[in-house]
């Protein structure tokens, strides 16, 4: 036996988010959540007034609001609050420079590629560990643009005229159990402003990383694209595998002004103790447009509906989903589109596959009231079941009035055929190896949406999925 | 060296279908099998493959003196078998150069990468050679070709990966006679001293073009007799049922 304390733990080699390191942290709030959290929270983070009031507001709201285990599963009813920590922190301030963020922080993203590709391709990066952000940095010439990308906690505090503006406003306290529990605990996250007409070149990233074990990260995200503005936002998120639960419940607000463009990319990979209860909706002004391609790896329980407001004449919105669920594990996801101006036009393509004992479940709403004229939606939905264990729900919801708009709705389930994998196992391919190429062949239509970079990892990703799947 | 079925007994839950089978296939040598519907040539060559629906009760099979019966599906392919198949099947999504390029690479020593630039060369020589439009690279393998296309694309299969033993399984089933010409050639470019082949047929038409050095009659699970290629042409003629009784 060594007696050397290791610096990183429980290394597996299959999988690049299943490490940690010790805890090391100067802040903590400690178990359970109570008013007193909040101050803590207030009083490390030094908040306004205004913002201890909010919090604590949606603290009440938060306790008051049932389990939405009428509609949902009831494993949510597993989630001991009172077992997490709310917030853990080393440094409350993120640094510039890769130099100065702490050894094992920045070994951490130095092993999952941020630094690299950061170097390669993205025009800014936030870090986030635990609770807060350890790194963040945009490049020069995106800075001189007049764009705004820091993380919420600095943001709220040097920019309040715009945060104060749109916080709160594209997911109210109230929308639901989680956004209230954000609402009152966030810390992290990422405010990103792209002041009119600028279009950034090269996406900004920010990364969500959990180390510690019984806690809860709670980033809050808030993008605001003002008129004729294009951004492109891509989020990884990954946490170590821990006996006990975690919990991750953000909050993702993104208003495209006239015109302007956001795209908002995630690939998550939990591990599969993590709870993942998600609230992201954004509102799309007059020809503007808001697309969220999502990906959904890992996870023990994944509630995410990424909702577009169409509130201006022609806005768009879109919702491009893969979601992979593998045993022990419930990928609850789906699309909210909001109707709410003349011509606007909303698409929704979700591919789901569900391995060994996994469940997909995909919910959608369409919402087309009837004095409205000319909207359009597309909702196409397919299901790819590995195992004959394996399972999958929908529950589409079409709420279209009036009739002067145009809505479609599609809707598979297939199997991965034993006479299939028997053709490619007999060109050589081992069974595995063919699972994968039938479910990566399934998804590849929406993969290429994905920024290349994001595409390669997508598919290493799920190769990895399904190593374990077969035999 | 060679593809060896020895007395070989095989069957589906109710029903024994291979009664007794035995073969040899040398490299060099091009065998056909041709028997009436029902006979349990398809079986043969699924059994060959180690399709999962049929268990083998009895019998042994080697290649080059390996167990061929011990090996997994795809283990059985690396190690020189290729089927082509009579009804290929399709895989949305995956397009037709990654799947053989996957193929290739499975070939391959762990960590050793294919060359990328070597392999589209020979693939687009390859599908010069059976009158194939590049557009196929791309296409999702099978997925939407005509029945011809789909045999083109076996054969440019067997091309690609090169097997020791190849069995066509009733290849020449829904061929005009222009595309039976060009898979033909195919194979008749792929035939040599180190290549074995069983042609499974249930017309002689096939037989013209890719020539046979034994041919065999299959009924009901077993060879019943082996010939020349003029077997075939007096079975043209008489049809199964006078070798049956014979």
């Amino acid at each position: 036996m060594s007696v050397e304390t290791p610096d990183i733990a429980d290394i597996r080699a299959d999988s690049v988010g299943d490490f940690y390191f010790p805890e090391n942290h100067v802040y903590d709030a400690g178990y359970g959540l109570s008013e007193k959290t909040i101050d803590y929270i207030c009083d490390v983070k030094n908040d306004p007034d205004w913002v201890r009031e909010f919090r604590k507001k949606a603290l009440k709201v938060f306790e008051e609001k049932p389990m939405p285990t009428h509609w949902a599963t009831t494993d949510l009813n597993n989630i001991k609050f009172e077992e997490f920590r709310y917030y853990l922190a080393g440094d409350r301030k993120a640094k510039r420079s890769w130099d100065d963020v702490p050894e094992e922080v920045k070994k951490t993203f130095e092993r999952l590629g941020i630094p690299e590709q950061e170097r390669k391709f993205l025009a800014g990066v936030e870090a986030q560990y635990d609770s807060e952000a350890a790194y963040s940095n945009v490049k020069k010439v995106v800075e001189e643009q007049g764009v705004i990308f820091m993380n919420s906690t600095e943001a709220l505090q040097q920019h309040p005229e715009i945060f104060r503006k749109w916080f709160g406003k594209v997911i109210p306290t109230g929308d639901n159990k989680f956004s209230a529990l954000n609402s009152a605990v966030f810390s992290g996250g990422s405010f990103i402003y792209i002041p009119p007409g600028v279009k950034v070149k090269h996406p900004l990233q920010a990364y969500f990383r959990i180390n510690s074990e019984q806690f809860g990260q709670f980033e809050r995200t808030l993008i605001i694209a003002d008129e004729g503005a294009e951004v492109m936002y891509m989020e990884g998120c990954t946490a170590p595998k821990f006996e006990t639960a975690t919990l991750h419940s953000a909050v993702v607000e993104l208003v495209a002004m006239k015109g302007a463009k956001i795209q908002y990319v995630t690939v998550q990979n939990w591990s599969s103790n993590v709870f993942n209860l998600v609230t992201k909706r954004g509102i799309a002004h007059e020809d503007a447009e808001v697309r969220w391609i999502d990906c959904n790896i890992g996870s023990r329980l994944t509630m995410k509906y990424p909702g577009v407001v169409m509130k201006g004449r022609r806005a768009r919105g879109e919702v491009i989903s893969i979601a992979l669920a593998n045993t022990g594990q419930h990928q609850d996801t789906g699309a909210k589109m909001i109707h709410a101006a003349d011509e606007t036009t909303s698409n929704v393509i979700s591919k789901s596959i569900s391995i060994g004992k996994g469940r997909a479940t995909y919910r959608g709403l369409v919402h087309i009231p009837k004095h409205l004229k000319g909207c359009k939606n597309n909702t196409e939905c397919d299901a790819l079941l590995i195992n004959s264990s394996s399972r999958t729900d929908t529950y589409p919801a079409i709420n279209v009035r009036g009739n002067e708009h145009a809505t479609q709705h599609e809707a598979s389930v297939s199997q991965v055929s034993a006479e299939q994998i028997f053709y490619m196992q007999q060109r050589g391919l081992s069974e595995a190896e063919a699972m994968s190429l039938s479910v990566n062949g399934f998804i590849n239509d929406l993969v290429r949406e994905f920024p290349m970079e994001y595409s390669v990892e997508l598919k290493r990703l799920i190769d990895l999925e399904m190593e374990g799947s077969v035999g | 060296m060679s593809l060896l079925i020895q007395d070989l007994h095989a069957c589906i839950p109710d029903r024994e279908i291979l009664k007794g089978f035995s073969l040899e296939v040398k490299p060099g040598e091009v065998h056909a099998i041709m028997g009436p519907n029902g006979s349990g040539k398809s079986t043969l060559s699924k059994v060959l493959c180690g399709h999962e629906d049929y268990e083998v009760t009895s019998g042994s099979v080697t290649l080059d003196g390996e167990d061929l019966l011990a090996m997994d599906v795809d283990a059985r392919s690396r190690a020189g078998l290729f089927l082509a198949f009579q009804y290929p099947f399709e895989i949305p999504g995956v397009s037709n150069a990654n799947f053989i390029r996957a193929a290739l690479q499975a070939r391959l020593p762990k960590g050793e990468e294919l060359d990328a630039v070597g392999y589209y060369k020979k693939l687009y020589r390859r599908m010069d050679e059976l009158e194939m439009s590049r557009s196929f690279t791309a296409r999702s393998v099978n997925e939407g070709f005509s029945g011809g296309e789909k045999k083109r694309n076996e054969i440019l299969q067997l091309m690609m990966l090169e097997p020791k033993y190849s069995i066509l399984d009733e290849t020449d089933s829904g061929l005009d006679i222009d595309a039976l010409k060009v898979v033909s050639q195919g194979v008749n470019a792929m035939r040599s001293p180190e290549r074995g082949f069983l042609v499974i047929t249930h017309y002689q038409r096939l037989l013209d073009y890719i020539k046979p050095d034994i041919v065999h009659v299959m009924v009901e699970g077993r060879l019943i007799r082996s010939g020349g290629p003029e077997l075939a042409l007096e079975l043209e003629a008489k049809g199964y049922e006078l070798t049956h009784a014979a």
